[in-house]
């Protein structure tokens, strides 16, 4: 493997870890030292140099190890990669951003030369070279979505706009927070979202649709989500949850530093155009404890936002048991100063 | 016996409604156990004109009610007493395949029932709200086993055991209409061996 990516495991010994470089543009998901659900859209452009938001499609260090562990998931379940018949186009415009956006921006990596329709692809750090006919899928050897997606960072889902809302019919979920795509493919966006508490209450979920019925191609936004992961574990999907569950309740205040995980989500979203699709990618960073609070600024912020939470979202979250041992771990890190506004390091 | 009353539910689990008959040339009527009180008192605000143009499909209820004899009394063109739904749903999938433009399709009956009717239309290409629906009788539940895919037909109790893993499963109010069933998650994931008591909750 090249120097650029690490040769690391998501599963089993857990080789995973961050470099200093990769602990500095970490996506640290909070503006201030509290936390309550928000639409909290930005304009997805071009972000500061060497952060996340550099470039459409972010490609880190981790980049060959976590499609060698997307690969193992697919071997392990077919279902988590789906795509309902009319979803086909979609899932070519997501290959064309993809590619175009890649080879664009990492030209040391990624090639893209077009003669018409006839297109040849190079991914450099997966040593792939593929010679297809855009629009034609007996070219490639699986569908388009499939096909970039198991060469791009990031669970995907792709949503079919009709009848005034958005539907779920075609994904790539492997690195998820603990939602089913098997079970919520072909649900509109309140349904998929049903067991959100609070939100729906809050009308989140009305003003988000309303915002994103009108999403302008060439013009896409983004946020952050996130939550807490025990090990790095990109697969926490509910179907394998009893074989992930029972590592939560062997923490103790000695490990929780190294294992304790932040999870955080850059999710964008895109219009496509040929098919007035949205594109979804949910795009997983992973920072145990003990890396975050190398920032000062994050250690001391992490800590107030935890400590605040209110139970029934650490709930939902999937951290409430072992929210205690992270509020006394991350208070050594907190000297009571205040922290500057926005999340970036000081 | 009248329309179930539910408590409010999250947003992907179906309302139901009354039935009532809507202006077609056709209609197509299928019903579970006291379902069949919902198709008699349709007909019976509606007047007998439509019976002409109805299909009716009837099998019992999860419960073991079983009124098919009220329902075939009622003299429709085409009336067919089926032992479940796996039995009928051959026979129904070639009537919706079948079914012209104008047909109405009602459903009344068990949530597991409803939702299979309308899986099976929407896999004929027609809009899964086409279908009118009223929900009578029992409130056992059709679950997905998130972890092995098996779904378990009339489930009482919560938590249960997955009829095909075994695994313990709590059963959540999220539905599929993809799947026509709840879910069903692990309850001991975390901590294996520790099952709270099963409760009974549909009945």
């Amino acid at each position: 493997m090249s120097l650029d990516f690490n040769d690391e495991t998501f599963r089993n010994d857990f080789t995973f870890k961050n470099s200093p470089k990769a602990i500095k543009r970490f996506p640290f998901p909070f503006p201030e030292d509290s936390y309550m659900y928000s639409v909290n859209m930005e304009p997805h452009v071009p972000g500061p140099k060497g952060s996340v938001f550099e470039h459409m499609f972010d490609v880190d260090e981790h980049y060959v190890a976590e499609m060698r562990d997307r690969a193992q998931v697919l071997a392990d379940d077919p279902l988590r990669c789906q795509s309902l018949p009319h979803m086909e186009l979609a899932g070519w415009d997501l290959l064309e951003l993809i590619m175009e956006s890649k080879a664009r921006d990492y030209p040391q990596w990624f090639e893209l030369h077009k003669n018409g329709n006839h297109w040849h692809w190079i991914n450099r750090p997966l040593q792939i070279e593929q010679k297809f006919t855009f629009m034609d899928p007996t070219t490639l050897p699986c569908g388009p979505m499939e096909y970039i997606t198991r060469q791009t960072q990031g669970d995907f889902t792709l949503q079919d706009q009709r009848d005034e809302n958005l539907w779920v019919e075609a994904g790539m979920v492997t690195t998820q927070a603990d939602w089913s795509l098997d079970f919520d493919i072909g649900m509109n966006f309140h349904q998929w979202h049903a067991p959100v508490p609070k939100a729906h209450e809050m009308g989140v979920f009305d003003r988000a649709l309303k915002f994103l019925l009108k999403l302008q191609h060439g013009a896409p936004v983004r946020r952050f989500n996130w939550t807490m992961t025990v090990d790095p574990l990109l697969d926490t999907s509910p179907e394998n949850y009893p074989k992930w569950g029972p590592g939560k309740t062997t923490m103790t205040p000695e490990t929780i530093g190294s294992r304790q995980h932040l999870r955080v989500e850059l999710q964008t979203l895109h219009r496509l155009p040929r098919s007035n699709a949205i594109a979804f990618p949910i795009r997983c960073y992973l920072i145990r404890f003990e890396e975050l609070v190398t920032v000062p600024k994050w250690g001391r912020r992490l800590h107030r936002v935890i400590r605040d939470i209110p139970d029934e979202l650490a709930t939902y979250k999937g951290f409430l048991r072992n929210k205690p041992l992270m509020v006394d771990y991350l208070a050594q890190f907190d000297d009571g100063a205040p922290t500057s506004p926005g999340f970036w390091a000081d | 016996m009248t329309k179930t009353e539910f408590e409010p539910s999250i947003k992907s689990r179906p309302v139901y409604g009354v039935l009532e008959a809507a202006p077609g040339l056709a209609h197509l009527i299928v019903a579970d156990g006291e379902g069949a009180d919902a198709v008699t008192e349709m007909i019976a605000r509606a007047g007998t004109a439509m019976l002409a143009s109805t299909h009716i499909i009837y099998m019992p209820g999860p419960n073991g009610c079983d009124k098919s004899a009220a329902l075939q009394a009622l003299g429709a063109a085409q009336f067919r007493s089926s032992p479940s739904f796996a039995a009928a749903s051959s026979r129904l999938a070639k009537v919706v395949a079948d079914a012209h433009m104008g047909t109405q399709i009602y459903v009344a009956g068990t949530e597991g029932l409803i939702a299979q009717v309308c899986q099976a239309v929407a896999a004929q290409g027609l809009p899964y709200e086409s279908v009118h629906t009223e929900h009578r009788g029992s409130t056992v539940r059709r679950v997905q086993c998130v972890h092995c895919k098996g779904i378990t037909e009339n489930v009482t109790h919560d938590p249960f055991k997955c009829s095909h893993c075994g695994l313990s499963l709590f059963v959540r109010d999220h539905f599929s209409r993809r799947i026509a069933a709840f879910q069903g998650v692990n309850i001991d994931a975390e901590d294996p061996g520790l099952v709270p008591d099963s409760v009974e909750r549909f009945k």
